[in-house]
């Protein structure tokens, strides 16, 4: 399967996307997602004090997962360079109140420059909390890769993975044929080397999302569910599960209109909005970093090239930190998939 | 094309208290107590409401059940095996009667 990018999809433009998302949202203008905020009184949306800094390294990936919003896969070849990783290094040594640094892509392993960047942050931020999220077959990719488990542990990083099920048939469905058997492989390299184990400071969640046209249900079930069929069955463990709701935008978004589940969905969506997952949306304490060091509020907004609202703020080699926390949230329609519910972040339910 | 059933008028199941707005509010109360989660967790009491679906064979409940049900993480081997319960007891009901039919066989028969 190739990304929407390499088939010249019309969704693999940013402003194609956004149109649609405005010109077919259930209600129109007067539905949408600042009315929604305004009825609440969070418009504009303002940020807290920023404790994430959450850095795409790049949108390369080995798999391509059918829900991916990165338009993520081995036909991507954007990738952070070692000069824009420095300039993350500058902010990552100069906020005081970033207790978080969240490491995505793409497959981020896949960065030549990943476990220098790794080292280097946690060799200035020794505290510093450490994502890096792994889609678990990069570990068994490639033999430069087997000792992942072994980099992550040394570097005292947290394992963020996803895992739509416990099953192969619902895995693969979405993640590619042969995708659930090599992740619990990876799963078990995690476990040996300490990862998810009670007791243990090496930290492995695990992230639910959705396989199709419906939302997320309660976390603490799913998580109960996870951890009772994975235990019995494969015998592996680990210490949360975030259930996160798809955003209706790139490959998801081609798969609602595609099966004609877009209105539904959006309805839905819509019929869920909960004031207090609003008020803790994940991009009030959040900056997302693209892989060209542009800045954004979150890693959709990110995919939608919609930059952060600073004009003299907008790349890393410019940042100002009293111009960002000052500005508004930029939002769109796709922003309801992060209220809906128990809301979705980065880190699962929000409410 | 008109038909009894449209997939719209689910959603419109709330508005059946314009009519009657005590009663439905009552019965919106038990429905939502009944579904919370108790001695049976939340998603058995899905897996069983879709299996009675099927026995009812009401379409609105066999489209909000399997939608409930893939949310609570259900996967699709657990939903059918609850569609073969709903039909076990139901072909079974059907065949259990068959006693009576033997006893009148019996009873009518030299």
């Amino acid at each position: 399967m190739k990304s929407l990018k390499a088939q010249l999809h019309s969704l693999a433009d940013p402003e194609e996307e956004l149109a649609l998302l405005e010109e077919r949202h259930p209600g129109g203008q007067k539905n949408n997602f600042q009315s929604h905020l305004e009825g609440i009184g969070l418009f504009p949306l303002q940020p807290t004090t920023l404790e994430i800094f959450q850095i795409n390294l790049g949108k390369m990936c080995n798999q391509v997962c059918k829900h991916c919003h990165v338009d993520a896969g081995p036909d991507r070849k954007e990738i952070m360079t070692r000069e824009t990783m420095k300039s993350c290094l500058d902010v990552i040594q100069n906020e005081p109140f970033l207790n978080c640094v969240d490491l995505t892509g793409g497959a981020p392993e896949m960065n030549p420059d990943f476990r220098w960047f790794v080292e280097s942050i946690r060799s200035i931020r020794p505290d510093i909390k450490i994502i890096v999220r792994c889609n678990l077959t990069i570990i068994l990719a490639n033999p430069k890769f087997h000792d992942l488990p072994e980099f992550f542990k040394r570097n005292t990083i947290e394992v963020v993975s996803s895992l739509p099920y416990f099953t192969a048939m619902k895995t693969d469905a979405q993640r590619g044929d042969g995708v659930f058997e090599k992740s619990i492989r990876a799963l078990r390299l995690l476990n040996e080397v300490g990862y998810g184990i009670e007791g243990s400071e090496l930290v492995l969640n695990l992230v639910y999302n959705p396989s199709g046209a419906f939302l997320p249900g309660s976390q603490s079930e799913l998580e109960a569910e996870f951890k009772k069929k994975l235990k019995e069955r494969f015998d592996i463990v680990f210490n949360s599960l975030f259930t996160i709701t798809n955003i209706p935008i790139s490959r998801f978004l081609e798969y609602l209109l595609r099966s004609d589940n877009f209105e539904n969905y959006m309805e839905k969506l819509l019929s869920v909005f909960n004031p207090s997952a609003a008020a803790g949306v994940m991009c009030r304490n959040t900056i997302s970093i693209g892989w060209d060091g542009y800045i954004y509020d979150c890693d959709f907004n990110q995919m939608l090239d919609m930059k952060v609202n600073t004009p003299n703020s907008i790349h890393l080699s410019e940042w100002d930190s009293s111009a960002l926390s000052n500005r508004s949230i930029q939002i769109n329609n796709h922003c309801f998939g992060c209220t809906a519910g128990a809301g979705s972040s980065c880190g699962g339910a929000t409410a | 094309m008109k038909t009894y059933y449209n997939p719209e008028d689910l959603k419109k199941f709330g508005t059946i208290g314009d009519l009657q707005k005590s009663m439905a509010d009552k019965f919106f109360a038990y429905y939502a107590e009944v579904f919370k989660e108790g001695a049976l967790t939340a998603r058995e009491k899905s897996l069983i409401a879709l299996g009675v679906a099927h026995a009812l064979q009401c379409p609105y409940c066999i489209d909000a059940y399997t939608t409930d049900t893939l949310e609570k993480g259900c996967d699709e081997e657990q939903m059918m095996e609850a569609v073969h319960v709903a039909a076990a007891i139901r072909g079974g009901a059907a065949l259990v009667h068959s006693t009576q039919m033997m006893n009148k066989i019996k009873e009518i028969s030299m």
